[in-house]
């Protein structure tokens, strides 16, 4: 913009020039633009859709990659407990599906309760000069990459585990066959926590909106009452956002059950399937990331790019559930809005 | 004096919601037609039906013909009968990331106008017509949401103007103003029939009363009565607009 | 003397208890990234010399997987940032339907599909288009691939940041463009997408940290390269597959360089999200 151009004695001369007011239609672009608005409405939407379409296309790419392998071994994929490379060739997936769940249930069993102390913390009971920093120093934390975690876990937390948690863990606890063997250090035990760790950012995050969504008159008629803030916080909010908590815990879940470098990097990597947690392990995407670069028949690569469709189906399931319970959450918000 | 616009068995529908029907009403060229009502009444309904903003809502639908000089703008495309026919808000709603100049040229600019100085021109006339020039000439770099809330509205309303626009269909537009400011408004108002054909809704009676003209009286979706402002004020035909008026619901 | 301990006072002692629980969880949250920030600036740190950044990773140094890194992210943002903004103004411009709603669901799920799944789709896909005779079989292991598996997992991340950003555009913004006669497509992109634009930039760096992190997509794509980038038909290293590499790799020097690599790559990331955050704030303010 030029102020020269819009000074009071251009608008004077301006005046004189013409009649003030124009009749319509003079000075005003000629033809009205009537094509633009459908040709973008049907780009938009064209790309769009081909983004649904990339699912389709990744769903069927894998399982014509993995048809070698299915129809080898057909159900028999899901529950035989052997991997042999070598001939007779037979591949199983339980190991790893095995794996796979006992770490994502250790980190949601470390995580989670870490996760609502934060959420609850950042949403209901912290000082408000507090809030923003600390959210921010929280969602750090997921802007960490997973190989980081992983080379922290092989050199900072598997020692410590090894030296200092393990050992009082067992001395206490070692009754239990979870807990028997010998601690090393990178086991099922260490990937649990690194997971907990990983997937903390998320639970909190997400459970922090579903606080948030809490409308502040339930809060109100609580401490109405004469509830401190903590019984307000359980009795009114907790209960109020239990959906999208739940909703946020099994997000979490979904994170944990594909996360692959920092497992790979601290769970040991032996295919077996043991009781104790302080025996290595293995996780689908561990295993997949070990050894699909190692696969010397094509059927094992069949089988381990099946491994992979098997882990993108256990995730799509789990993360469908979230939506579904998320969904429900955010439209109450919305109505109470 | 003849009809601006005209509408002829307009209805209106949100998804299954009936929200006026069959409203037929002229709008007289160069002078200030109300609607009133009271909250829920359709009158807002029935002015976005008036320049197309109505379809914008998903699931809208409308019915009947309004007329513009005679053509009906349901034949006409969208954009050009929103060129016709401006609209101001009830709450001032500059472009945030605009100046206060380009919230005004905004509507000429994104049309495909590029010559810098008919945008000049067209910014000028417009702040001057909504009497907001003094206030803004030295801050036209400034962001138009650093405005007070009247400023605001009345950048609103030069903003429509600088498109030159046939017709100024105001919706509400001093319902979020302090009395000042909606005097300053209202004054505007009453300058700007000169040149263009006003419509106003406002759930403000006495408003009403001071700028319109014609006024019409609406209730739950149907157009009860209308006429000469003074008339439908002092001599409702009507017992409905009469208990309305006189403040027994509302 | 003696304490009244009535009721009242045990619920308030139970309050401050839960408060200060509360707060502990976030410390107990922190320690690890604080642990990691320390061990990475401190064992980082004595690896970062001038030759560090100079030397390809054959030699000791990481020159060439940050290279990859930066030629993998700007490959990547230049499809999926395009695509994935497109697809949030469709999904929050025209999505309000039945299609939009399942055009979302999808994308939704998309997002949470493991990387690694990802990189098996894109090598498989190189496979599959190699035995058809479409392409040149040896592009699976390719900068190519591991571009098209980066897309793949940034895309639907762009496409929900930026629905979101336009979402928080107030209709009223849409409505007074509209009533200007401003075609839609016009009052989208000239209107709407500026007063979003802060958090559309978000989310576009906050894809870009995402994809620039990771690892394990690149392992059966990308692979690695002991060389300077040598074209997109060829293997790319990258920064993450060489903390990989190295913190694996038998000699102590190596996990040093692992480390150092690390300190790298935590402060392009953390920048990333920082400098996202102050993007926000300045917008903000500047309103």
């Amino acid at each position: 913009m030029d102020k020269r151009y819009i000074a009071e004695d251009r608008f004077a001369i301006e005046r004189r020039m013409h009649p003030f007011r124009r009749s319509p239609g003079v000075g005003r672009p000629v033809s009205p633009d009537t094509l633009g608005d459908p040709l973008f409405q049907w780009f938009s939407t064209a790309v769009a859709l081909g983004v649904v379409g990339l699912l389709v296309l990744i769903t069927v790419i894998l399982s014509l990659a993995a048809q070698d392998s299915i129809r080898t071994f057909g159900l028999g994929f899901l529950t035989g407990n052997v991997w042999n490379p070598v001939p007779p060739l037979v591949f199983g997936a339980v190991p790893f599906v095995y794996g796979t769940l006992v770490t994502s249930a250790l980190a949601l069993l470390f995580g989670v309760p870490i996760s609502l102390g934060i959420a609850i913390f950042l949403s209901e009971l912290s000082p408000p000069w507090l809030r923003i920093p600390l959210t921010y120093v929280v969602e750090l934390l997921a802007a960490v990459p997973s190989v980081v975690y992983g080379l922290w876990g092989i050199f900072v937390l598997g020692p410590v585990m090894r030296v200092s948690v393990e050992p009082v863990v067992q001395d206490i606890f070692g009754f239990l066959p979870i807990f028997q063997g010998n601690p090393i250090g990178t086991d099922k035990f260490t990937a649990g926590v690194i997971l907990a760790i990983m997937i903390i950012p998320t639970i909190s995050a997400v459970s922090r909106e579903a606080l948030l969504a809490v409308p502040d008159n339930q809060r109100e008629a609580a401490l109405s009452l004469g509830a401190t803030r903590w019984e307000t916080t359980r009795v009114a909010v907790l209960r109020y956002a239990r959906a999208g908590i739940f909703g946020a815990i099994i997000l979490g879940l979904g994170r944990a059950v594909g996360e692959t470098m920092a497992v790979t990097m601290t769970i040991g990597n032996r295919n077996a399937i043991s009781v104790s947690l302080f025996d290595q392990g293995q996780t689908i995407a561990s295993w997949i990331a070990n050894n699909f670069l190692n696969a010397t028949d094509p059927l094992e690569l069949s089988a381990l790019i099946e491994l992979g469709l098997v882990l993108m189906l256990m995730s799509l399931v789990i993360n469908v559930f979230a939506r579904l319970m998320l969904g429900r959450v955010l439209r109450r918000g919305e109505g109470a809005a | 004096m003849a009809a601006k616009i005209r509408t002829e068995k307009v209805s209106a529908w949100y998804g299954p919601k009936k929200a006026i029907e069959d409203i037929t009403l002229d709008f007289e060229e160069q002078a200030v037609s109300a609607i009133i009502g009271p909250s829920g009444c359709g009158k807002s309904t029935l002015i976005r039906c008036l320049n197309r903003m109505h379809e914008t809502i998903p699931k809208a639908r409308v019915e009947g013909k309004v007329l513009l000089s005679g053509e009906d703008i349901y034949g006409l495309p969208a954009v050009t009968v929103r060129r016709r026919i401006g609209m101001v808000f009830q709450k001032a709603n500059p472009f945030p990331t605009m100046s206060i100049y380009e919230n005004v040229a905004a509507g000429l600019r994104l049309n495909g106008e590029r010559n810098r100085d008919r945008l000049d021109t067209a910014v000028l006339e417009s702040l001057k017509q909504a009497a907001l020039w003094d206030e803004v000439k030295d801050s036209l770099e400034k962001s138009g949401a650093s405005l007070s809330g009247g400023q605001q509205q009345r950048l609103c309303i030069a903003r429509a103007l600088a498109v030159r626009p046939e017709v100024l269909l105001m919706d509400e537009p001093c319902a979020a103003l302090d009395p000042i400011a909606t005097a300053k408004i209202e004054d505007l108002i009453f300058d700007l029939k000169k040149d263009y054909t006003v419509v106003i809704v406002t759930h403000n009676m006495q408003q009403a009363a001071r700028v319109a003209e014609t006024t019409a009286f609406m209730y739950l979706g149907h157009l009860i009565e209308v006429g000469p402002t003074r008339e439908l004020f002092e001599r409702p035909k009507e017992t409905l607009t009469e208990s309305y008026i006189t403040g027994r619901f509302g | 003397m003696t304490f009244r301990f009535d009721r009242d006072t045990r619920r308030r002692w139970k309050d401050l208890a839960m408060n200060v629980a509360a707060f502990l969880c976030v410390v107990l949250a922190l320690i690890p990234l604080g642990s990691l920030l320390f061990e990475a600036s401190v064992r980082g740190l004595r690896s970062i010399t001038p030759s560090f950044f100079t030397l390809t990773t054959a030699n000791g140094g990481i020159g060439n997987a940050i290279q990859g890194t930066l030629i993998l992210i700007a490959l990547t943002a230049v499809i999926a940032l395009p695509v994935g903004i497109l697809t949030g103004i469709y999904l929050a411009e025209y999505g309000k339907n039945p299609v939009g709603a399942a055009v979302r669901f999808f994308v939704d799920v998309m997002t949470q599909i493991p990387s690694i799944v990802v990189g098996i789709f894109a090598f498989s896909l190189i496979l599959e288009l190699g035995a058809a005779g479409i392409v040149d079989k040896r592009l699976v292991f390719s900068t190519t691939t591991g571009v098209i598996a980066l897309s793949t997992i940034m895309i639907p991340f762009v496409a929900r940041t930026s629905e979101e950003a336009l979402r928080l555009v107030p209709i009223s913004t849409r409505e007074s463009a509209l009533a200007l006669g401003i075609p839609r497509y016009r009052a989208i992109l000239r209107v709407v997408l500026p007063s979003s634009s802060s958090a559309v930039i978000t989310g576009a760096l906050l894809g870009i940290a995402r994809v620039g992190g990771e690892t394990a997509p690149l392992l059966m794509t990308c692979l690695g390269s002991p060389f300077w980038w040598q074209g997109l038909d060829q293997p790319c290293e990258s920064l993450p597959h060489t903390i990989y590499v190295f913190a694996l790799g038998p000699d102590s020097a190596l996990n040093q360089a692992a480390w150092g690599a690390s300190l790298i790559l935590v402060l392009m990331m953390l920048g990333i999200a920082i400098v996202s955050r102050v993007v926000i704030r300045l917008r903000s303010v500047s309103r």
